[in-house]
C-alpha cells in the first residue's frame, strides 16, 4: 500500500494538517481520486498546483504514472521556471 | 546506473555544429517581433498609469476617438470579465482574472505603468496624440512598494478580497499576505542545541527585470468571423494563443499564433501583455493592429522577478556537520498574488543534507509590476542568504568553503529538503571538479578576494509535440512547438540526426505555428532539450521504423532481417546479397513502397533529473569609488550529457552574467511617489561584455536516464550561484559582507567609509 506525504504546507488546509496517508491506489489518477475522497477539494487542488513525486523523480500531470506498492510518494508544488 | 549508450558511439550529439538558425540572425534577416509588416497595419499604443495605486473614476475617450487617424480604442470595458480561476498556461501562479486585469487595468490601477487604455491609429505620433486626449480621472490610493512594508497592519490594502492562505484558519481580514507556505522537518529547537556554531542573517534583494534585449512586440488580425491570427515573440506560441482566446473569449481553434523570433526572454516571455490588446484594437478597426513596447514600458509594465527579505541561520557542529536550519523567505509578488516564494523555499536548502530545519515564504502583493518567471524563479535570492550564510559559517569553523558543502551535499539517496529522494544527481562530482579547477587553487593577488557558492533547480519535462518528415531526396524537416531561445533547433535537428543517421546539415528544424504542429508547453524551466527532444528522438524513432519496413519491401526480405546502421539499411538475411540501401534511396521511391515517411509524436515527458551548480569567483574592489570588479569566474555544472555543447556554455555564460548583474548593479528604483526611476538601460545597468572577463565553464556529465541521450535541463541552474558568489568574494577581498544587493558603488563605498570609521 503506497504512503503519500506532502512535502509542504501548501494543501494541508484541507486534509486538517494531516500530511501523510497510505493509499489503495496503482496509479497517480486513483490515489488523487482516493485523495479527494477522503479531503473534499483534495484533489483539484492536487491537479492544478502539485506535482507527484514517485521514488524521487517528479511527475507533472501524469495521471497514468504507476504507484509501485512501496513507493515514496511526495507531493510537492508545481514546478515552473524560466 | 545507466543503460545509456556510451558517449563515444555518438557521431553528432556531442559535436558543435553551427547552429541553424545562425546566417540569418547574424545578418539581420531573422524577423522578430516588431519586424512583422501587414497589408493595411496601422500602429497600436497604450495609455499607461501615472500612479502606483489609484481608482479608476472615469475614462473619457470622446476626444482621442474623435482625432483623424484613429481607427480603434480600447479600455477594459471592450475585454469580458472574467471569473477569479486558476487558469494553467505558462509559468507561475495566476488566475484569468488576475492576467486580465493586468493587461488592461479594471477599477483600479496597481502600479506605475499599468495599462489603462489603447489605441490604434495610421500612424505612432497620431497614437501619442491620442493618448493625450484619452482623460482618465483618478483617485489617487496610498500605495506600497516593499515587502515588510506591504506585510504590515497599516498598510495600504491592494485588494480588498484578499485574504492570506496558509495560515490554518481563514483570516477575516484582508492582507496583501496573499499565502504562507511552510517546509519542515525535524526538531529545529533540538537541532539548534545540538550546534556548536551557528550564524545568522537578514538579506535583502531589489526586484530585477530579465533584461531581454528585445522589447514586447506583436501583430494582430481578427476577422469580422472572429478568427484571429496573432504574430509575436514569445517563449510558447501555444501559451499566448490559449490566453489570447480566454481574454477574448474566444475558440482556442479561431486564433492562429506564428511564433517570431525571439531577442531573449528568461522567463518574462511566458504570458501575455499586448497580444490581447492588439487583437481587440484589430477587431474593432478591421484591420492589423502592430504594437511593440519602448524600453521604459517593459521595465515599467512587464515582470520584473521578486525583491525579498532573506533571514536564515544555520546551526552546525564543530566539523562542519549542518544540524539546523531556518529560513524566512518574504518575496513582493507585484501587483497580483503569484511570487516564486514557492520555489524559493523549495530550493533554498536543496544542496544539503540537513535533519531539521524549518522553512517560511511569504507572497506578498506591492504597488510594482506583477513579477513574471525569471530564470530558476525564487531561487537566486534564496540562495544568495544560504550560501552567504555558508560562506560565514565555512569562514568561522575554518573549513575550505567547497569542503564544507561536501560534507553536506545532497548525493543519491538523500531526502531533498522539499520532499523526494535524490537519485542520478551530480552535486558531488559538480564539487569536486570544482575543487579539481586551476581556478581554485590560482593564487590571489593582494587585495583580490575569491567566493564561492552553489545552486540548484529542479529542471521539468512536460508536454510536447514534434514531427519528423522525409523529403524525396532524403534529407529531413524536424518541426516542433517550441520557440528557439538558446539554440534549440540545432539540439533538436542532432538529436535527429542522430537517430537516422543523417549529417546535421542534412537535418532542417523549423518551428511551427499553433496550426502546423501538436501542442507543447512553453519553451522555459530548462525543458525543451529534454522534453521536446524526447518527442523528436522518438518521432525518428518511429521514421526509422518506417524505413526499415520500406527496405524490406524493396529486398522482400523479412522485416526482422533488417537492421538500421549510420543512414543505411543492411540486409541481414545470409540468403541474400543485397547491398545497403541509404536513406536517400529509400526517400527515392516512398510512393512505390507505402507512400510519403513522416511521423509525428506528442508526449508528457517524465523524469527530467536536477540540476546543480557551483560558481568560483574572484574579484578586487576600487576602494575609492567602490566600484567591484569581477576578475576570474567559473562556471561548474552538472550537465546531463550536453547534446551541443558550445549552447550548453552558453547558458552556463549567460546565467552566471545575469546573475553577476543582479550582484552587484541592477535594481529596480522607486522613488516616493511610487514610480520607476530608472526604467531605461543607462540607468538601469546591467553588464556588457566590457564589464566581465570571459567566463569559464566546466561541463560535469552525470547523465540524466530517462533521456534517450542522457540530457539534463541547463539554462536556470547557472543564475542561482552567482548572488552569493560575488558577495562572498567581496567578503573575502573586504572583510566585509555585503547582506543588501546589488552591492553597487555607492553602496559599497558606504560600506568600506563605516569599516573605516569605525576602525578610528
Amino acid at each position: 500500500m503506497p504512503r503519500v506525504v506532502i512535502a509542504s504546507s501548501d494543501a494541508l488546509e484541507l486534509t486538517g494538517g494531516v500530511a501523510e496517508f497510505d493509499v489503495e491506489a496503482d496509479t497517480v489518477a486513483r490515489m488523487i481520486r482516493e485523495l479527494d475522497g477522503r479531503y473534499p477539494g483534495l484533489g483539484e487542488e492536487i491537479e492544478r498546483r502539485m506535482a507527484v513525486a514517485i521514488n524521487g523523480e517528479i511527475h507533472q500531470d501524469a495521471w497514468m504514472e504507476a504507484l509501485p506498492d512501496d513507493a515514496e510518494i511526495v507531493l510537492i508544488p508545481k514546478i515552473g521556471g524560466g | 546506473m545507466s543503460d545509456l549508450p556510451e558517449k563515444s558511439l555518438f557521431r553528432v550529439v556531442g559535436t558543435r555544429p553551427i547552429r541553424p538558425d545562425g546566417v540569418d540572425k547574424v545578418t539581420g534577416k531573422a524577423a522578430f517581433g516588431a519586424d512583422i509588416h501587414l497589408p493595411g497595419m496601422v500602429i497600436g499604443k497604450i495609455l499607461r498609469s501615472p500612479h502606483p495605486h489609484a481608482r479608476i473614476v472615469s475614462i473619457d475617450t470622446r476626444k482621442a476617438r474623435a482625432l483623424p487617424g484613429v481607427k480603434a480604442l480600447v479600455t477594459a470595458d471592450d475585454f469580458p470579465d472574467l471569473p477569479d480561476v486558476d487558469f494553467e498556461a505558462g509559468e507561475g501562479a495566476a488566475t484569468l482574472r488576475d492576467i486580465a486585469h493586468n493587461v488592461m487595468a479594471r477599477g483600479k490601477v496597481l502600479y506605475d505603468g499599468h495599462a489603462v487604455a489603447a489605441v490604434a491609429a495610421i500612424s505612432p505620433w497620431i497614437c501619442d496624440e491620442a493618448l493625450a486626449l484619452i482623460e482618465v480621472k483618478y483617485e489617487v490610493l496610498p500605495h506600497v512598494i516593499e515587502v515588510e512594508a506591504a506585510m504590515a497592519a497599516d498598510a495600504p490594502i491592494l485588494n480588498e478580497n484578499q485574504v492570506t492562505q496558509g495560515l490554518g484558519a481563514k483570516p477575516d481580514t484582508p492582507s496583501n499576505i496573499a499565502k504562507r507556505t511552510v517546509l519542515n522537518r525535524g526538531d529545529l529547537e533540538a537541532g539548534f542545541a545540538e550546534a556548536d556554531m551557528i550564524v545568522e542573517g537578514r538579506y535583502r534583494t531589489q526586484p530585477v527585470h530579465q533584461g531581454y534585449i528585445e522589447p514586447h512586440a506583436c501583430a494582430a488580425s481578427m476577422s469580422a468571423d472572429g478568427q484571429g491570427e496573432v504574430w509575436s515573440s514569445s517563449q510558447g506560441q501555444f501559451v499566448i494563443r490559449a490566453l489570447c482566446a480566454k481574454l477574448m473569449g474566444a475558440e482556442m481553434a479561431d486564433i492562429k499564433v506564428t511564433p517570431a523570433e525571439i531577442g531573449g526572454g528568461f522567463g518574462g516571455k511566458t504570458t501575455v501583455y499586448l497580444e490581447p490588446v492588439a487583437l481587440a484594437l484589430s477587431k474593432q478597426c478591421g484591420a492589423p493592429v502592430k504594437m511593440t513596447m519602448t524600453r521604459d514600458e517593459v521595465f515599467r509594465a512587464t515582470g520584473p522577478t521578486s525583491g525579498g527579505v532573506i533571514e536564515v541561520k544555520l546551526g552546525a557542529k564543530k566539523d562542519g556537520t549542518l544540524v539546523a536550519a531556518q529560513v524566512e523567505l518574504k518575496y513582493q509578488a507585484g501587483a497580483f498574488p503569484g511570487s516564486p516564494v514557492g520555489a524559493a523555499c523549495m530550493t533554498a536548502l536543496a544542496c544539503y543534507d540537513i535533519p531539521n530545519f524549518l522553512i517560511t515564504g511569504w507572497d506578498v502583493i506591492t504597488n510594482t509590476p506583477k513579477v513574471a518567471a525569471y530564470r530558476a524563479p525564487g531561487a537566486p535570492a534564496a540562495a544568495f542568504g544560504v550560501e552567504s550564510a555558508m560562506d560565514e559559517l565555512a569562514e568561522r569553523l575554518g573549513i575550505d568553503p567547497i569542503v564544507l558543502r561536501e560534507k553536506n551535499g545532497v548525493r543519491d539517496g538523500v531526502k531533498a529538503s522539499y520532499g523526494p529522494t535524490f537519485k542520478d544527481i551530480g552535486f558531488q562530482e559538480t564539487l569536486a571538479a570544482a575543487k579539481a579547477h586551476p581556478h581554485y587553487s590560482a593564487p590571489l593577488a593582494p587585495g583580490v578576494g575569491r567566493g564561492v557558492a552553489a545552486g540548484f533547480w529542479f529542471n521539468i519535462g512536460g508536454e510536447s509535440t514534434a514531427a519528423v518528415h522525409i523529403t524525396e531526396d532524403g534529407s529531413a524537416v524536424v518541426v516542433s512547438g517550441n520557440p528557439d531561445i538558446g539554440g534549440s533547433r540545432a539540439s533538436m535537428a542532432m538529436m535527429a540526426a542522430e537517430v537516422l543517421g543523417l549529417a546535421v546539415e542534412k537535418v532542417r528544424p523549423i518551428v511551427g505555428d499553433t496550426a502546423s504542429i501538436g501542442y507543447s508547453m512553453l519553451t522555459g524551466g530548462s525543458r525543451t532539450t529534454f522534453a521536446t527532444g524526447m518527442a523528436v528522438t522518438q518521432a525518428a524513432e518511429k521514421v526509422v521504423a518506417e524505413l526499415k519496413v520500406r527496405a524490406a519491401r524493396t529486398w522482400d526480405v523479412a522485416e526482422d532481417n533488417v537492421a538500421w546502421r549510420d543512414g543505411e539499411a543492411i540486409c541481414l538475411d545470409p540468403a541474400k546479397d543485397n547491398k545497403p540501401l541509404s536513406l536517400a534511396a529509400l526517400a527515392g521511391h516512398t510512393g512505390k513502397t507505402g507512400g510519403p515517411i513522416s511521423a509525428e509524436v506528442s508526449l508528457n515527458a517524465q523524469g527530467a533529473g536536477p540540476g546543480f551548480g557551483v560558481h568560483i569567483c574572484d574579484v578586487e574592489v576600487d576602494g575609492e569609488t567602490g566600484n567591484v570588479t569581477v576578475l576570474r569566474y567559473t562556471a561548474v555544472q552538472d550537465v546531463g550529457r550536453a547534446i551541443h555543447p558550445a549552447y550548453v556554455e552558453g547558458q552556463l555564460q549567460g546565467g552566471a552574467v545575469q546573475g553577476i548583474g543582479w550582484a552587484l548593479n541592477e535594481e529596480y528604483v522607486f522613488g516616493d511617489d511610487g514610480r520607476m526611476q530608472n526604467s531605461g538601460f543607462l540607468d538601469y545597468r546591467m553588464p556588457v561584455a566590457s564589464d566581465l572577463p570571459m567566463i569559464d565553464t566546466v561541463l560535469v556529465e552525470v547523465p540524466n536516464p530517462r533521456h534517450p541521450f542522457g540530457a539534463k535541463g541547463v539554462g536556470e541552474v547557472p543564475i542561482v550561484p552567482p548572488l552569493a558568489a560575488v558577495a562572498n568574494a567581496v567578503r573575502a577581498a573586504t572583510g566585509i559582507r555585503m547582506m543588501e544587493l546589488p552591492i553597487s558603488p555607492p553602496k559599497m563605498r558606504a560600506a568600506l567609509d563605516a569599516v573605516a570609521q569605525a576602525a578610528e
